[in-house]
């Protein structure tokens, strides 16, 4: 027990946080440039949009979290609020 | 091995009968030989086209019917249940041993039904055998959970049954194959819409879904496993063989494949997270049998053996969670992965699997969906479908690891899980890296012919830029402090109607009749009173006619009319 607590884990160091956010942001950008390096086959208009996948893919998850945290307002109750009246 | 005609339930039930006898590593060793040697058997020895029946008054039930469709998902669920045996080593409890090769039996009869009343047969006994894997959680909120669950998938089946013999009526065929809607039109064809009900209830389609995010979160660590493989998948085989092609599907699909991702983000209970995505993955599925070509059914049924895989693993490394923390809330968990190193790293292939990144089994599957979508002009749909799929990797492949596995440390030390749940979740993961990397393994057994590869340029780098820019979100949003944050609470849904709505008018109904029933009892009461004195008042009430007599009286009255009678006979 002592002996785990004490011992440093991977992400207990935030450089290495740091690091692996860092590669993400490398990554996301090669991506990005790969868009007008690389031809797609495209069969939509929207497709065709330089980026439209990694523009879709950051958009679409915002959209879905902030709708989501907008419809908690809503639908959240007490844990216990099926029991109430059993 | 064994005859060819055998049907491929038959081992599972008596491996369950064995079960009941004996204990331990003998127990546990026929269980894991059932579906090892069942599984054999049906890949070595059994071809498409066999049919077998027998005749019970002068009833013939149509036991066995293969053909590649059947076969897929015949080896789908051996190998399953080899996983989920496996997984459950552990376990001692009878109960659930029992019921869930009783389970994976129904699952395989229903498969393998070649009619309709066979068909029946195994979709109430996979409700029933199920339950228990419910019930064996022990607790009232199971208790209760397995109760309302029961009630919604017996219900199937009995809308199934109507729906079969209302079939029979109109075209004189029980055998389960095309049933469709269209023909005849509108509400001419009732039995096709009560099959096609039956079927969307256990496909969990919206508003009937909650039986799945109600009770699987709540059955025991490794019955959630088992849970996770049949119920579901053998409802996709039903709609592939009986409505393929029912455009209807397409609509239905793509509602499920978006909404249960905005209930995930917002969801505390990690299994509960995976029920919901399990809805949107059954989502893909779905809209691949409504478009109905060669590649869109292809897809949808690949993409159910994928499923069984990557969310059994998913499952499975939430269900050792389970059963070393004790819960699997996003509120409590975090920094596991200092702990439970092994069990992390196999839920990030799953969630890996289910994100559908390159080279990994959802890839291979879901694609095929998307562009069946495209080819036949779906565009809209497939817009769904792609803000779906990057859901997906929001809630299933991110949001699952993150909070249980990493987030804040919240200070949990505990132990990697037993040796016998990270040897199943490795053998998950192989499937799901090996079919991802060898897709035409899995295409080889897909049962229509069509022309298909998913590794292309545009597609591989189209995904990996949607997934990647999909992450990236996910730590912008935590670093602005936008990211909704775990808490202990839930969250409202279709199953308000039943589990608040209807008890609470039922309730009001009943108290409601009470208060009349007490009010009319006191106004009759007070006016029996009156009368009675407005009676006592009156001369006769001297006679003593009108007051009430004691039964002691009434008797002395009876023993002398009996005693003047006895004398009259003796005298006379």
């Amino acid at each position: 027990m002592s002996a785990s607590d004490k011992k440093k884990h991977l992400f207990d160091d935030p450089r290495h946080v740091s690091l692996l956010l860092r590669v993400l942001y490398v990554i996301c950008a090669l991506l990005f440039v790969l868009d007008f390096v690389l031809h797609r086959h495209t069969k939509l208009a929207w497709e065709e949009l330089t980026g439209f996948y990694a523009i879709f893919g950051f958009v679409a998850c915002v959209t879905l979290v902030l709708v989501a945290t907008q419809l908690r307002r809503i639908l959240k109750r007490k844990e216990d609020y099926y029991d109430v009246d059993d | 091995m064994w005859m060819t005609e055998l049907p491929p339930f038959v081992p599972f039930f008596i491996a369950a009968l064995l079960a009941l006898i004996t204990r331990g590593r003998t127990r546990n060793l026929i269980l894991l030989a059932t579906p090892v040697l069942g599984g054999l058997h049906l890949w070595l020895d059994v071809s498409p086209g066999i049919v077998s029946s027998v005749s019970i008054m002068e009833y013939s039930l149509e036991l066995m019917r293969t053909d590649r469709l059947s076969l897929l998902f015949g080896y789908l669920f051996h190998i399953a249940t080899f996983i989920a045996v496996i997984f459950a080593w552990h376990v001692r409890d009878t109960t659930q041993k029992v019921s869930s090769m009783l389970y994976a039996g129904s699952a395989l009869g229903a498969v393998f039904a070649g009619d309709l009343i066979t068909l029946f047969i195994f979709w109430e006994l996979l409700a029933v055998s199920s339950v228990f894997l419910v019930w064996a959680r022990r607790s009232e909120r199971a208790l209760r959970a397995g109760m309302r669950y029961l009630v919604i998938q017996v219900s199937s089946g009995l809308l199934l049954l109507a729906g079969a013999l209302l079939h029979y009526d109109q075209t004189g065929s029980l055998s389960f194959d095309y049933i469709g809607l269209e023909v005849p039109a509108g509400f001419e064809n009732l039995g096709g819409w009560l099959i096609f009900l039956a079927f969307g209830i256990k496909c969990a389609f919206p508003f009937l879904h909650n039986w799945l995010t109600d009770a699987y979160p709540e059955a025991t660590p490794t019955g959630t496993v088992f849970l996770s493989v049949f119920t579901t998948k053998v409802a996709v085989y039903a709609l592939a063989r009986g409505f393929p092609g029912t455009e209807i599907l397409i609509y239905i699909g793509a509602a499920m494949t978006c909404f249960p991702i905005f209930f995930a983000v917002i969801e505390n209970d990690l299994r509960r997270v995976l029920a919901y995505s399990m809805i949107n993955q059954i989502g893909f599925m779905v809209c691949g049998v409504g478009v109905g070509t060669a590649l869109a059914l292809n897809g949808a049924v690949a993409h159910a053996f994928n499923d069984v895989l990557f969310k059994g693993l998913l499952f499975m490394s939430m269900g050792a969670v389970l059963y070393r923390a004790g819960n699997t809330n996003g509120s409590d968990l975090g920094g596991l992965y200092k702990s439970m190193p092994k069990t992390a790293a196999l839920c990030i292939v799953g969630a890996c699997s289910i994100s559908a990144f390159p080279l990994f089994s959802g890839f291979v599957s879901k694609s095929m969906v998307m562009a069946a979508l495209i080819e036949q002009g779906y565009d809209y749909i497939w817009i769904m479908l792609l803000f779906a799929s990057a859901g997906v990797f929001h809630h299933a492949g991110i949001k699952i690891p993150y909070f249980a596995f990493f987030a804040k440390d919240a200070g949990i030390r505990t132990h990697e899980a037993p040796d016998n749940m990270p040897i199943a979740m490795s053998i998950a993961a192989i499937l799901c890296l090996f079919i991802g990397s060898h897709p035409q393994t899995l295409y080889a057994l897909l049962p229509w012919e069509v022309e298909y590869w998913p590794y292309d340029t545009t597609h591989v780098l189209s995904q990996l830029q949607l997934l990647f820019f999909s992450a990236l979100a996910f730590v912008w949003l935590n670093k602005q402090g936008l990211y909704p944050p775990e808490l202990h609470a839930i969250n409202i849904d279709a199953e308000w109607l039943y589990r608040k709505l209807l008890p609470e008018v039922a309730n009001g109904v009943y108290s409601s009749s009470q208060s009349v029933r007490r009010r009319l009892a006191l106004s009759t009461k007070t006016s029996l009173k009156d009368a009675a004195k407005t009676i006592s008042d009156t001369r006769f009430a001297r006679l003593h006619l009108a007051t009430s007599w004691p039964t002691g009286s009434m008797v002395f009255w009876i023993a002398v009319i009996l005693g003047f009678f006895l004398l009259a006979d003796v005298i006379h």
